[in-house]
């Protein structure tokens, strides 16, 4: 599961601006409680943490359960006070982190 | 949906709800209120959260249990003095009762999430937030599901 995350956030704002940030990131999130036509249960594997951080300080942090919808979205605020980057990074049940970053242009 | 298919799913769900109608359905609802209690005892520390400061918004009715969209804010200045810092979402419902759990630094702005949930039943949402000087304020609101998520 390799799939890119699909992020939306303003590219310009102005400083003390509070902006919206809206992600996206395609997953089944296998609840682990379907069952197969063979009566058994497909096992769990859910993206379980999100984080964004701006320059290195985190922003907002969410600890998933199984039941968030499949392609977890997540629609949260910012208030920036300068450029600089966002990173965003999503944490599957096997370990696996998922990352990207955006940046933004504050004057 | 991999080898179910949704005729499928449709007969199981059906088959399924009027099992547990027969053996008390409850009975199970019940316990799950319990868990979702417990849940929220595990976040607030025992300690009693006021009514009020936070919005839920959800749909009336839900047709689709799969994917009902949620958003919740909080009143809050989000200065590094007063803000908001945690918000637990919890489901009475469900098989489990945890939705999610987000966290804040002022830098957040707003205490403002929108997300999308399964929801498997006709329930209540029950929402938590605890402020960084640990005050706790609480909100719950009911949701109609018409064909619940978390078929199984």
């Amino acid at each position: 599961m390799a799939e890119r995350p699909r992020i939306r956030l303003p590219k310009q704002a102005k400083k003390g601006e509070v902006i919206e940030i809206r992600t996206l990131l395609p997953h089944l999130m296998e609840s682990g409680q379907r069952k197969g036509p063979d009566g058994k249960v497909f096992p769990r594997k859910i993206v379980n943490a999100f984080t964004c951080e701006f320059n290195g300080q985190l922003v907002f942090s969410a600890t998933l359960e199984p039941a968030i919808s499949a392609n977890p979205y997540l629609q949260f605020s910012a208030r920036v006070e300068e450029s600089g980057t966002f990173r965003f990074a999503w944490t599957d049940d096997d370990g696996t982190v998922i990352t990207a970053d955006e940046s933004i242009t504050v004057t | 949906m991999r080898p179910l298919s949704r005729r499928a799913a449709l007969a199981a769900l059906g088959a399924s709800s009027a099992a547990l109608a027969l053996v008390g359905w409850s009975d199970s609802v019940s316990a799950t209120v319990d868990e979702a209690a417990a849940e929220i005892a595990k976040f607030t520390g025992g300690k009693t959260a006021t009514a009020g400061r936070i919005a839920i918004e959800l749909p009336e009715v839900a047709e689709n249990g799969n994917t009902v969209p949620l958003r919740i804010t909080v009143e809050s200045p989000m200065t590094a003095a007063d803000y908001i810092s945690d918000v637990l979402v919890v489901a009475d419902g469900n098989p489990r009762p945890g939705v999610a759990a987000f966290k804040f630094t002022p830098m957040a702005g707003k205490a403002d999430i929108s997300t999308r949930m399964r929801l498997a039943a006709t329930q209540n949402i029950i929402v938590v937030a605890k402020t960084g000087k640990g005050e706790l304020f609480t909100a719950r609101r009911q949701v109609t599901v018409t064909v619940g998520g978390c078929v199984g």
